[in-house]
């Protein structure tokens, strides 16, 4: 199938045209390199994974891919067009939303306030008339409540709405992360190992939230993750990285009879 | 009434009026400490640093006329006009947003994801090098700082108030000094102002997001330089509405930056990272050194006033640390 075709998945999801397009990336810290020339792509409203070992690179992509590092090497190509190195938040305001690995939201504010936050992109009116609470910032602030307050109900947080956020235990942060980054409305959804650390129990809800998500607001959504099992039945196309290279790039079923990849994650004698 | 009781309550009005600008001063602090995490030392050379250039722009002093004079040889000191005082605030006002935007792309900009200490101390450097500046600019005499706030004791109140003495003939009613009083309604505007912003507006659910978290600001789409140029700029405000009422009432001199280590009590008191703890503490302070002085002061020598706050800041700190308003700091174990 080429890359610029729709086509239709077994369970009915559209899979558009390539909206993210990462170029030959190569990126250094002083002399060790995090990532060798790297290339793959992120399609229209399907589920990407990017696996491998710890070590691997797998953050280090992701954070290239929201600017938190700048390559040295190769280009990022988004929405059809070259893009230039870019602060993290002006790729946030691009429309490119991120969870952590080590969960980063702001403690001290409740976790309304702190969907709020992903709505900045969305708020457009000026300070003065925010602070006169009048017309369109009304009219706005609103509407941008009653986006968060479907977010809210969509990832079952209703009841945890007030409560500050460092009083919630480690898996409901996780959720309210997502839920920031989803408030964004993004076209593209980076997730950071979402299911680390958490119990089986956890990661099933997480793993249904994540496919509602993309199911529901046909979200683009590329993700991080440890565990093999998870990703195989999460995902459409999975890219293996190891010691910083890529080793693999298909679907699941590809990826799981591909030698290097076994490999990679099983071990090999070296003779 | 008896006299003690009529002296006691104008001693606790006048200490109300000194605790706004106690609490004036110690706004500036919870303003940068909750947005940026940063406690910082300078803003009380940043309220010396206003009134001195306020005062500069409004005589038509040339700044730097020391440096220039001995440079060149010539003898300048003043452009000869004199600008009317709202025009001189503005002006000024842009020179605070300039000092902000100087603070953020020499100081603070290099200095993200430091320790706070680090910040802590690079606010220090910061408070001597504009100390310096603020002399070499505009020179170390004391000026008069006259922007045309009303001056002198309120002659209505004090002939509405008579009839509390019902009939002792020794109280001629309370005295307050005018400008305390206009420093008291600006404050509550101040105060007022803030809350709004910082609750209800886009950029201040920003401000309280980078104070919390780097990573996660950034990765919402907040522009860190922006806010924090932004953050710097309303402390340089209320660095200049502290500057216009101190120097309104006790001339522009280089003591103005010691009133903001009486900021630190304050702050102790009231709680650092709470706005209405600012205004709470400093009228504490206020209230309790004056009174303490009037009551207990004549039987141990007077003069209490130089170290009640910080002692009353003490016992604070051994019963409740985080302050009155403080978020109390839960460890997880």
């Amino acid at each position: 199938m080429s890359a610029q075709e729709s086509y239709v998945t077994e369970d009915g999801r559209t899979i558009g045209p390539t909206v993210m397009e990462m170029k030959n990336i190569t990126l250094r810290f002083g002399g060790v390199k995090a990532i060798t020339d790297i290339s793959f792509d992120i399609r229209e409203g399907e589920i990407r994974a990017i696996i491998g070992p710890n070590g691997a690179g797998k953050s280090s992509m992701l954070n290239v891919i929201s600017g938190f590092y700048i390559p040295q090497d190769g280009e990022v190509w988004y929405k059809g067009e070259k893009r230039p190195p870019m602060k993290p938040y002006e790729v946030a305001q691009q429309g490119i939303a991120r969870t952590f690995q080590n969960i980063a939201l702001f403690e001290g504010m409740s976790v309304l306030d702190n969907v709020m936050t992903g709505r900045m992109r969305q708020m457009q009116s000026g300070m003065l008339a925010q602070a006169l609470w009048r017309g369109k910032a009304e009219k706005e602030e609103v509407e941008n409540r009653e986006a968060v307050e479907k977010i809210i109900d969509f990832l079952e947080i209703q009841a945890i709405r007030k409560t500050p956020v460092a009083r919630l235990p480690y898996g409901l942060k996780k959720r309210v992360e997502l839920a920031r980054a989803l408030a964004a409305e993004p076209s593209i959804l980076l997730l950071d190992e979402p299911m680390a650390g958490m119990n089986v129990e956890e990661k099933e809800d997480m793993s249904r939230f994540i496919l509602d998500v993309n199911d529901e607001f046909g979200t683009t959504i590329a993700l991080i993750e440890h565990d093999m099992g998870v990703v195989m039945d999460l995902s459409d196309r999975v890219v293996v990285m190891d010691y910083g290279k890529k080793i693999g790039d298909g679907t699941p079923d590809e990826v799981r009879s591909n030698q290097a990849v076994i490999d990679a994650y099983l071990g090999v004698a070296h003779d | 009434m008896p006299d003690s009781l009529l002296f006691g309550t104008e001693v606790l009005l006048n200490g109300l009026m000194a605790g706004v600008l106690y609490a004036l001063v110690a706004l500036g602090f919870v303003l940068i400490f909750k947005a940026s995490g940063i406690f910082n030392y300078a803003q009380g050379v940043m309220a010396l640093f206003a009134a001195l250039t306020l005062v500069g722009i409004m005589e038509g002093q040339v700044p730097f006329s020391h440096l220039i004079n001995a440079a060149f040889g010539t003898d300048i000191h003043h452009f000869g006009w004199h600008v009317p005082a709202l025009v001189a605030i503005i002006i000024t006002m842009v020179v605070m947003v300039f000092l902000a935007w100087a603070v953020n792309h020499f100081v603070m900009r290099h200095l993200v994801n430091q320790e706070p200490i680090i910040l802590f101390m690079a606010t220090i450097g910061l408070a001597y090098f504009l100390e310096g500046f603020g002399d070499l600019m505009w020179g170390s005499d004391i000026k008069k700082l006259d922007v045309g706030l009303p001056q002198g004791g309120s002659f209505w109140i004090e002939e509405n108030t008579q009839w509390l003495g019902f009939g002792n003939e020794n109280f001629y009613g309370f005295f307050l000094d005018k400008l305390d009083l206009v420093a008291t309604v600006i404050a509550a505007i101040l105060v007022a102002a803030l809350v709004i912003f910082a609750q209800y507006t886009k950029q201040g659910r920003a401000m309280r997001a980078v104070a919390d978290d780097h990573q996660a600001a950034l990765s919402v789409g907040i522009s860190l330089n922006f806010i924090w140029i932004m953050v710097w700029s309303v402390a340089g405000f209320v660095a200049l509405v502290a500057g216009i009422m101190w120097g309104a009432k006790s001339g522009v001199q280089f003591s103005l930056s010691l009133i903001a280590l009486k900021a630190l009590p304050v702050l102790m008191l009231g709680g650092f990272t709470s706005i209405p703890g600012a205004i709470v503490g400093g009228l504490i302070i206020g209230v309790g050194e004056k009174l303490f002085e009037f009551a207990i002061g004549p039987y141990i020598g007077g003069a209490t006033e130089n170290w009640f706050a910080y002692v009353l800041a003490l016992i604070f700190l051994v019963f409740r640390p985080q302050g009155l308003f403080g978020e109390k700091i839960i460890e997880r174990v």
